[in-house]
């Protein structure tokens, strides 16, 4: 048996790509200007073969012999310690022993086609550095070349001759004394195993095992744990709250129930039969009506903690995670489109202001965006639509927020597990990856995550999980499952638990495939090992569906059947290791009656500068971060793939302008289009949260209708993502903005259908003086809206289309400054927070419909972040034309008096529910006809040029209107595409 | 007449394979979608069919290199059935991680044992992936699929598409015998000289997009056709005219139409 290993290097004039990038960045993190770095990439491969054979596999199978060249030799020979092209060091980075590595599996596959005899192989990048002192290496190591969470680094040659595999399990039934433990004892026990249970949740299980008379055995504890975690029964905001604010006190038993829930319910009683919702907050994903044939599924789900340690793995697996939703919905829905929204710390944040057990952001962000390229391209669905936000208070809790929508036929909208169907997983294997995920994302990040939690962080394996949806989509055809729901958090306790919770379910651990020994039994029923699936199969379709599923290489495995004791009951090799009610598991929980508190801020005025030069204003909201170009992360999505893409992210003359949401054909031969779109508003919550939630909602609508969806037929999704809400105050300015979702939603009859929240999004550290910090994320609500459109030949996008056509604002500009871009860019604080005037909007986006689908609106955006100036920038630039806006026509409040103030609301307020339109000229009449009694407006012109102008005509009558700003397309342009352009 | 029978070849990871199954339904022909693995299986269901469609996607993951794994497997398990195929004056067309696969698997060019394979397909110069439209001009007339076009824009959606040839000689005589069909182009149509990025969006040598073997019925390319069969597909559609249908079915359609 011989450990080898094959180092690939570019050859001689190649480009050494990933060498160069470790360069730029360490001089971007600005902690070395000068060093060279050559990077290869190497096979560690252990087995009986001799070194003509492994020279074999390195010249036919790994290396690239056109541009790449080989090292090959056994691990420790001096030929591997020999820099390739300069001097230097060798720096080996791999993933740590049992952490997925996809393609040294897949070098195993190909190795075994080549009738060679491999035990294991593993994958390792190699680096050799020139230029740094040994902390100086050790600093880029940590920094840049590898994450402790995952991965570890030799420095100069490898140091073992064995890779290491698993050792044999030795089981032993674990029981947990709980009887004898005082409060204090109970709630160590909570935190050392990680449960992070509450003290009355641990006292409630302790009198649930002295009524039986018994201890729990580990397993049990680990699955009440989960089940009752945040993270899996949402017991904070599915639970009993007392509200108060400046207004009123309410008492809630269910608080999202009888909010978001009950107004979807309301909108549904008012439809009556035309009610186009199928099944909401239910399963996995909401489902609505699409055509004939078909329903739409749509879901987005958070991986914040886990992308805070690991951002590769933990956006990879987010996205993995919330397309095994799509697939658990219904009999399984087909995945079409991806949306991801992040939030970060500017990228620019300075290296030496970072707290202990931070990634820097910009790392982060390059990670994140990695991760979330490399598994939605991989997986064939295109990601179509998304949004970054940056804000100081995300340093050390990004959040990454992962959507899918998915198809489905009209016939496999409901499931149910039969008494006696076999309990069948499917897709990946299951190792010690994974433990502790669901319990780990309900509890806040502090500066020893990484050590602590290190096993709640993972790399997911896109193609494993294709393969399972392409088994398990013809599967679903032949009709021969059940019901199905995917292995998310909590692993097979949480999906079997909950398929199972008003039959029974028993379970046999040992028929679990492992991907490699060692796991007792409780690691195998928690482990959250990615890319499985469980399915409720009738035995007499069991040999069609493995036969189905070893065609493509694909592994079933009975684990269980489902049997009607009302109990969950574990067996290992005979040995019962678990036997608990359903009824105490999923009911058993004692409700939590919280506190909320609410108190506004007092409402300040704008305190407005002397002079403020709009034209330079403009150029800084242009390049601030949150409406800067996102075309370098664009760009490295597929997002045409499937073949249905209608409207892009990126549109206009040189396909570089913001499009407002993206339109997708699910199905190829027909014309009826998805649209996808979102909104986001966190600096309105700094100011009021209900505003917040009541904008949010306003966008991602306004944002589907700027493109042609029907106002009439838009789902939307609630994504909570707040600080810590033990606190009454946290807890309650998120009620607050849970009652804004009612409120508008109600008004707008757009109903929510599915939602999630992710609370504890706080980080703890300790400063340099070694007290003890906290930063809390800003309140941060995405919502995300999926509408639809009968033919996509009507959609509109947001560029100029032609000199000599009339611009229109659609929709009222107030005095709303309040947490706006201009406030943003000018450093200011205070002013009013944008509201929504729903009963207004809703008219505004029923005509705004009616004229798109009349064909009367050449391009059109909807106004938010920088308002008016910024949109139609945007929209010059996108379509290379020049605009010319008079702001005395802009339809407003008229109660601003003084010039300087008025001026800066009318160009960048950022009041809701606003779009602006091109129209031809011969069509301004009937465009302004849709609108009769809402605002609406002429406000300026397209033009032969390529230039934009705003200028004011309001206080000189007859004489020149003053020029406000005058900019060249291409000068917008550049400030709008060079902050994120890496 | 009988339709033309097109296998669109899966793998673990293909993803392109329903839109490319509809491009060529759409041109008319009858599509099946074929696991590898049937194929491994028995060789022989090849014979059934006129053209052998190698889908886009991340076969086997891309792992190792992008499409490395199910060229292994060709080489070693289908030289001979996809030779026999050839010979009999059928079509092969792979489009992006099908065209890695040909590539890498020796179908597209000829090898010379002693100094290996003539080109390959590596790392974009950005060295990451990229999905941008590009202009596309077809060099010569020598290949089927490209039979009356003269220029076509097409989306591109790669990371590791950058044709790079041996040495300079083999990319004189490949140029020579006019296998070097497709070529990234400026706005006017042009490919001289080496072009920039982005309308070179890999920084591939003499600005190859596509390459066809000897005879010209085996074409690789990496930019996507079947995303170019709609004419709402095109970034800016609602910007122009549009025609009934898009640019990129002609391709499907001369293959089709090859066996009429």
């Amino acid at each position: 048996m011989t450990l080898w290993e094959i180092d690939i290097y570019p050859r001689e004039g190649q480009p050494n790509l990933v060498g160069e990038d470790v360069a730029v960045e360490s001089m971007d993190l600005g902690f070395c200007a000068q060093m060279t770095v050559t990077a290869g990439r190497g096979f560690l491969i252990q087995g009986r073969l001799n070194a003509s054979q492994v020279e074999q596999i390195a010249q036919e199978l790994l290396a690239d012999a056109v541009v790449e060249s080989t090292i090959v030799a056994e691990v420790g020979h001096e030929r591997l310690a020999m820099p390739p092209h300069n001097c230097g060091q060798p720096v080996h980075v791999l993933p740590k022993p049992g952490m997925m590595d996809p393609v040294a599996e897949s070098t195993m596959t190909a190795i075994a086609d080549f009738e060679m005899d491999v035990d294991v192989v593993r994958t390792l990048r190699k680096y050799w550095i020139d230029g740094l002192d040994p902390p100086q290496l050790d600093l880029l190591c940590k920094r840049i070349l590898a994450n402790d969470a995952i991965e570890q680094v030799v420095i100069g040659p490898l140091d073992f001759d064995r890779l290491q595999l698993g050792t044999p399990y030795d089981f032993q039934l674990i029981r947990v004394p709980l009887d004898e433990l005082a409060d204090e004892d109970l709630l160590r026990l909570s935190q050392q195993q990680q449960l992070y249970l509450s003290l009355v949740e641990m006292q409630t299980i302790q009198e649930h095992y002295r009524q039986l008379g018994r201890d729990p055995t580990d397993a049990e504890l680990e699955t009440i744990a989960q089940t009752w975690s945040e993270h899996c029964s949402h017991k904070t905001l599915a639970g009993r709250i007392a509200y108060r604010d400046e207004k009123s006190s309410l008492r809630f038993e269910n608080m999202l129930k009888e909010t978001i829930f009950s107004a979807t319910q309301e909108i549904r009683r008012r439809l009556g039969p035309n009610d186009w919702c199928v099944s909401v907050f239910e399963d996995n994903a909401g489902i609505v009506r699409f055509d004939d044939d078909h329903h739409v599924v749509f879901k987005v789900e958070t991986h914040n903690h886990p992308s805070a340690l690991e951002p590769y793995g933990g956006a990879n697996t987010g996205i993995g995670g919330v397309i095994r939703d799509t697939l658990g919905t219904g009999l399984a829905a087909k995945p079409v489109c991806n949306t991801d929204v992040f939030c970060f710390a500017p990228p620019n944040t300075p290296s030496a202001h970072l707290p202990h057990g931070v990634l820097h952001p910009r790392r982060v962000m390059k990670g994140v965006v990695a991760g979330v390229r490399d598994y939605g391209n991989r997986m064939g669905i295109p990601t179509v639509n998304g949004a970054i936000y940056f804000d100081p208070r995300y340093l050390g809790n990004p959040l990454v927020y992962c959507g899918n929508v998915g198809l489905l036929p009209k016939d496999k909208s409901h499931k149910k597990p039969h008494v006696g169907d076999w309990i069948v997983v499917v897709g990946g294997r299951t190792g010690r990856d994974g433990i502790h995920g669901a319990t780990f994302s309900s509890t806040e990040l502090n500066s020893d995550s990484e050590s602590v939690s290190g096993g709640a962080v993972q790399i997911g394996n896109a193609i494993t999980e294709k393969m399972v949806v392409d088994v398990l989509l013809e599967a679903r055809s032949r009709g021969l499952f059940n019901a199905i729901t995917d292995c998310g958090a909590g692993g097979f306790s949480s999906a079997v638990g909950e398929m199972g919770a008003d039959v029974g379910a028993e379970v046999w651990l040992e028929r679990a495939p492992l991907k490699y020994e060692g796991l007792s039994y409780t690691e195998i029923w928690i482990s959250e090992a990615q890319e499985r699936m469980v399915l409720s199969v009738p035995p007499e379709n069991w040999d069609e569906f493995v036969t189905l599923c070893q065609s493509e290489g694909v592994e079933a495995t009975k684990l269980g059947r489902f049997v009607e004791t009302g109990r969950l009951r574990l067996k290992y090799n005979d040995v019962q290791v678990a036997d608990l009610s359903m009824e105490f598991l999923h009911h058993g929980r004692p409700p939590i009656v919280r506190d909320a508190v609410y108190n506004p801020p007092p409402t300040q005025q704008l305190e407005f500068p002397k002079s403020i030069d709009f034209q330079q204003t403009l150029y800084k909201i242009l390049g601030s971060l949150n409406v800067a170009s996102k075309h370098w992360v664009i760009r490295q999505y597929d997002h045409e793939v499937q073949g249905g893409s209608v409207i892009k992210p990126l549109v206009g003359v040189a396909s570089d302008g913001p499009s407002d949401a993206a339109v997708v054909r699910p199905v190829l031969s027909s014309r009826r289009g998805l649209i996808v779109a979102c909104g986001m508003n966190p600096y309105y919550g700094n100011l009021d949260t209900y505003h917040m939630a009541a904008s949010a909602i306003d966008e991602a609508v306004r944002n589907c209708v700027a493109v042609g969806a029907d106002p009439k037929q838009i789902a939307i999704l609630d994504n909570f993502c707040w600080g810590n809400t033990e606190r009454p105050e946290t807890l309650g300015s998120l009620v607050r903005a849970a009652v804004a979702c009612r409120d508008i939603a109600l008004e707008l009859e757009t109903p929510f259908i599915s939602g999630k929240d992710s609370l504890n999004n706080e980080f703890t550290y300790a400063d340099a003086q070694g007290v003890r910090q906290t930063i809390s994320i800003p309140p941060t609500l995405l919502i995300s809206a999926l509408g639809q459109i009968a033919n996509v030949a009507t959609c509109v996008t947001m560029d100029l289309k032609k000199a000599g056509n009339v611009l229109f604002q659609v929709g009222l500009t107030r005095d709303e400054l309040g947490g706006s871009h201009f406030a943003l860019v000018e450093s200011l604080t205070g002013g009013n927070v944008p509201q929504v005037n729903a009963a207004r909007a809703k008219k505004i986006f029923a005509a705004l419909h009616q004229a798109i689908q009349s064909g009367l609106v050449r391009a059109c955006h909807d106004l938010s972040e920088g308002g008016l100036a910024l949109a139609a920038a945007e929209m010059a630039f996108a379509g290379g034309h020049g605009a010319r806006i008079d702001l005395r026509k802009v339809p407003s409040e008229r109660n601003i008096a003084d010039d300087h103030k008025r001026r800066s609301c009318l160009l960048f307020s950022e009041s809701n529910s606003r779009f602006l339109c091109e129209v031809a000229r011969h069509n301004t009449a009937d465009f302004e006809l849709c609108f009769s009694g809402l605002p609406c407006a002429p406000i300026g012109e397209t033009m032969d040029d390529e230039f934009f102008e705003i200028v004011d005509s309001a206080s000189q009558m007859g004489s020149d209107p003053t020029v406000l700003i005058r900019a060249d397309l291409a000068s917008l342009k550049q400030a709008w595409q060079k902050p994120l352009n890496w | 007449m009988a339709s033309t029978r097109v296998l669109i070849l899966r793998a673990p990871g293909t993803n392109c394979d329903h839109e490319t199954a509809y491009a060529f339904a759409r041109a008319g022909a009858r599509t099946e979608l074929v696991h590898v693995n049937r194929i491994l299986e028995n060789p022989c269901l090849l014979t059934n069919f006129q053209v052998l469609c190698l889908p886009g996607g991340f076969s086997y993951g891309d792992d190792i290199a992008a499409g490395r794994i199910l060229a292994c497997q060709i080489r070693h398990h289908l030289a001979d059935a996809v030779h026999d195929f050839r010979e009999a004056g059928k079509l092969v067309l792979g489009i992006c991680n099908g065209f890695q696969v040909l590539m890498k698997s020796g179908l597209l060019l000829d090898e010379n044992p002693d100094s290996g394979p003539a080109a390959t397909l590596t790392w974009n110069d950005s060295g990451k992936f990229e999905d941008r439209w590009v202009h596309l001009s077809v060099d010569g007339n020598q290949c089927v699929f490209l039979d009356q076009i003269r220029v076509i824009h097409l989306p591109v959606a790669h990371a590791e598409g950058k044709f790079v040839s041996r040495d300079a000689d083999t990319l004189g005589s490949l140029d020579q015998s006019g296998q070097l069909v497709l070529r990234y182009s400026d706005t006017a149509g042009s490919w001289q000289g080496q072009i920039d990025f982005p309308l070179n969006p890999n920084g591939s040598m003499s600005n190859v997009a596509g390459v066809c073997d000897k005879t010209g019925h085996v074409l690789g390319m990496m930019p996507h056709p079947e995303r170019f069969i709609d004419p709402m597909h095109h970034p800016r559609w609602t910007r122009r005219k549009n025609a009934d249908v898009g640019d990129g079915l002609r391709l499907f359609q001369n293959a089709v139409d090859f066996f009429r």
